[in-house]
């Protein structure tokens, strides 16, 4: 596993306490989980995603992402629609741990509350939240 | 190795005084007293070892089993030939004594026996992944009405009222604490479950029918298949009686979903019922919601063949309450056995114990008919087939009884409105004399 400061954490995606990550585009959002998570997990084999079209609240499992050591459940950052799904990750699950915000997105959705993004935390938090876990 | 021999009583005195108590009532005090058997064990008196050979020939003796007797009943539990290279190779301390594989690196035999196992029943059922096995056919086909919940997220069932009734006991066992629904499918006059009685609106999440089904009747799949395909329900075939696939088509090449059933059959004494052997089998898309334990072949750092328990995730052990199931192990020594089984047959052999099986409960059928007898479900068989039999049979069946011949099962223990309908099985343990002694008693 890496050390924090190995780790990358853009600045435009907002960060949940489950270590999701969340990020406008457009009028909605695109979920994943962050490079802190994905290094905890190791060699990602299989994600699980939700079906298209079902409406999920925040805190919500929208699916599981399994790895060779363990199997996590996946946490809705905001309530919304689940409007489209990463169907790369089907054959390609290690692009989670090669590419965690860009190609290893997960899902989009539409928010029921746009505003409930701010409500997540920022890449400051976020890391303030790591170093309390260290 | 410990030996299994009981403490002395000097033992017995040290250990407690080791952990500070005065007796051994006073060791188990925190067992409640209304639990504890207060009555005692009444047992006899010891007996020499030739009394209790004799002891126990006397009981054996008692029931209808074993050499002796013709048995003309199958109804679940098949009386079969078993090779005697079976028996020796099944005893071979390597397996009998082995623990569940959890090293690949101290258990590649045990491994890749599973391995073959679920090879061979892939090729017999024509199902692209099988698991290492379940407890018995009943608990498969119960697992499997859960995976169909689990993939569709829906929550009805639909069941043949022809599967096997003990079966489908063991489904409604395992699903009335979930709130899931079960609904049965009637049978119609050819003794097949009837197609037309499928609704639409039901919604399934699994249609479920068993061929050759409990009278024997080899059942019409594809507009169950074709009905699941519609209502995005997943189609379960079910089996007691797997060699029918010897002459008979098999459930995936019928468009099955999962496969699952008894394997006894293959190999396995009846043993009055039990261990079975569960045989679950399924698509491969499907794999991550399978129940039960898999085995995989894969390389080792040396490039080496190798065989390791694989998709371990869906376990209890790692997804806790989460699992595909809570059943954590398998029936490995009865999926040896059916695995030798199939291995000494072959694919020929395996075709032509079939054919006999076959062959043999036509030629009991048509005896049944040319005398007289009314056989009410037209549809085709394998090796058993129902009898409508005249009103005060069951005290022949009696009767023959005590003549070491046991003619037949009566349905209407499991059907009560099949009165005096009989299931017969004439498997290649009968010869034709056996048969034609069966049609001469019954028609006296």
């Amino acid at each position: 596993m890496k050390s924090i400061d190995e780790l990358i954490f853009p600045e435009d995606v907002r960060y949940s306490d489950d270590h999701e990550w969340a990020r406008q585009s457009g009028e909605n959002i695109l979920i994943g989980i962050s490079d802190f998570a994905q290094d905890q997990l190791g060699d990602i084999v299989y994600v699980e995603l939700p079906k298209i079209g079902i409406s999920l609240n925040k805190g919500d499992v929208f699916g599981t992402v399994e790895s060779v050591k363990a199997v996590s459940e996946l946490y809705m950052p905001v309530c919304g629609e689940v409007l489209s799904i990463n169907g790369e990750l089907e054959n390609a699950p290690e692009l989670v741990n090669h590419s965690p915000y860009e190609k290893g997105w997960m899902i989009a959705v539409r928010p029921d509350k746009p505003s409930e993004l701010n409500s997540l935390m920022g890449k400051t938090a976020y890391l303030e939240m790591l170093m309390g876990l260290k | 190795m410990m030996r299994y021999l009981p403490h002395t009583g000097e033992e017995i005195t040290q250990m407690l005084q080791t952990v500070g108590v005065n007796s051994l009532d006073d060791l188990f005090s925190e067992i409640p007293k209304d639990c504890c058997c207060r009555l005692g064990l009444r047992l006899p008196e010891a007996k020499t070892e030739w009394d209790l050979n004799e002891h126990m020939e006397t009981l054996s003796a008692r029931t209808a089993a074993g050499s002796g007797y013709k048995i003309f009943i199958g109804s679940g539990s098949y009386e079969h030939h078993i090779p005697a290279a079976l028996t020796h190779l099944l005893g071979r301390s390597e397996f009998v004594t082995s623990y569940t594989p959890y090293q690949p690196e101290m258990a590649q035999g045990t491994l890749q026996a599973i391995y073959e196992y679920q090879t061979l029943v892939c090729r017999l059922l024509g199902m692209e992944v099988a698991n290492a096995s379940m407890y018995d056919g009943a608990s498969s086909f119960a697992e499997a009405l859960l995976m169909a919940v689990r993939i569709t997220g829906k929550k009805k069932v639909l069941l043949s009222r022809a599967i096997h009734p003990h079966f489908r006991r063991v489904a409604g066992t395992y699903l009335s604490p979930t709130g899931y629904q079960i609904e049965e499918i009637p049978f119609d006059e050819t003794g097949r479950t009837d197609p037309h009685r499928l609704l639409k609106s039901d919604d399934p999440a699994a249609i479920a029918v068993q061929s050759p089904n409990f009278f024997g009747c080899i059942e019409d799949f594809l507009p169950f298949a074709e009905f699941a395909r519609e209502t995005g329900a997943l189609f379960i075939a079910t089996f007691t009686e797997p060699l029918t696939f010897g002459v008979f088509k098999n459930p995936g090449s019928l468009g099955a979903d999962i496969s699952c059933g008894e394997g006894q059959s293959l190999g396995i004494p009846q043993s009055f019922g039990g261990p079975g052997l569960g045989i679950f089998s399924g698509k491969m898309k499907y794999v991550r919601s399978m129940p039960g334990r898999l085995v995989g072949k894969t390389r080792d750092l040396e490039g080496r063949q190798g065989f390791v328990l694989t998709l371990a995730t869906r376990e209890q052990h790692i997804r806790r309450e989460k699992a595909t199931s809570n059943i954590c192990t398998n029936n490995s020594l009865c999926a040896l056995a059916s695995a030798i089984y199939m291995a000494l047959l072959g694919n020929t052999g395996f075709h032509a114990l079939a054919l006999l099986n076959r062959d043999k409960t036509e030629y009991l059928k048509k005896g049944f008919q040319k005398a007289g007898f009314s056989i009410p479900f037209q549809s085709p068989t394998f090796n058993e087939f129902v009898v409508n039999m005249p009103a005060g049979f069951e005290k022949k069946r009696k009767t023959l009884m005590r003549k070491k011949m046991v003619a037949g099962f009566p349905i209407s223990n499991l059907y009560p409105d099949l009165s005096d309908h009989y299931l017969f099985c004439a498997t290649e343990t009968k010869s034709k004399a056996d048969l034609d002694a069966l049609l001469e008693e019954a028609a006296s």
